[in-house]
């Protein structure tokens, strides 16, 4: 999963019908000193994850894997906020 | 399969309900000469592998098979714990 920073929300009405009801944010990878990088991600938010909100992202057909996202055209999801980072490195 | 050495670990309350029992642990993909190669992420930890540990992990949506769940958003998992690398 990669470590990421949500710092905006997409609105799309004219979209896969399958999308109609997730809601889709704006993910900065980050580092682990948080410093954002320059790759994003659109994932959809499965766990309420608000702007600010440093969260976990798994990609590929892993984001299919969610009640939520389950056979819709999803390769993206945010599937964990994170409370606290432990790094010894 | 990929190396990597585990550099930490990821604390989540809130987070997809299939994930509740598993520890999220950082690892930093190495090559075999323990040199790192890319940036960090985050796998689920299915062996209890400890801090500072070489292990090998698992991408994609295969990621899931060694967990007891049959759905969940995991797309990277250490599947094992490595005592020795030989290598010519």
């Amino acid at each position: 999963m990669i470590l990421g920073k949500v710092v905006g929300t997409v609105w799309a009405t004219r979209k896969d019908e399958n999308l109609v009801g997730l809601s889709l944010q704006i993910v900065k990878h980050i580092d682990l000193d948080y410093k954002l990088k320059d790759q994003f991600v659109v994932a959809v938010d499965t766990v309420q994850a608000g702007v600010g909100d440093v969260v976990l992202v798994a990609t590929g057909s892993s984001a299919r894997q969610t009640v939520q996202t389950k056979n819709k055209p999803v390769d993206a999801v945010i599937m964990a906020v994170v409370d606290k980072l432990d790094v010894s490195e | 399969m990929f190396l990597a050495k585990v550099i930490g670990t990821v604390w989540a309350t809130r987070k997809d309900e299939q994930l509740h029992s598993f520890k999220m642990q950082f690892i930093q993909p190495i090559n075999s000469h323990k040199k790192n190669v890319g940036t960090p992420i985050v796998a689920v930890d299915t062996v209890g592998a400890g801090v500072g540990e070489t292990v090998f992990y698992i991408t994609a949506a295969e990621a899931v098979i060694p967990l007891p769940v049959d759905m969940a958003p995991v797309d990277a998992s250490i599947v094992g714990i490595v005592d020795r690398i030989d290598i010519q």
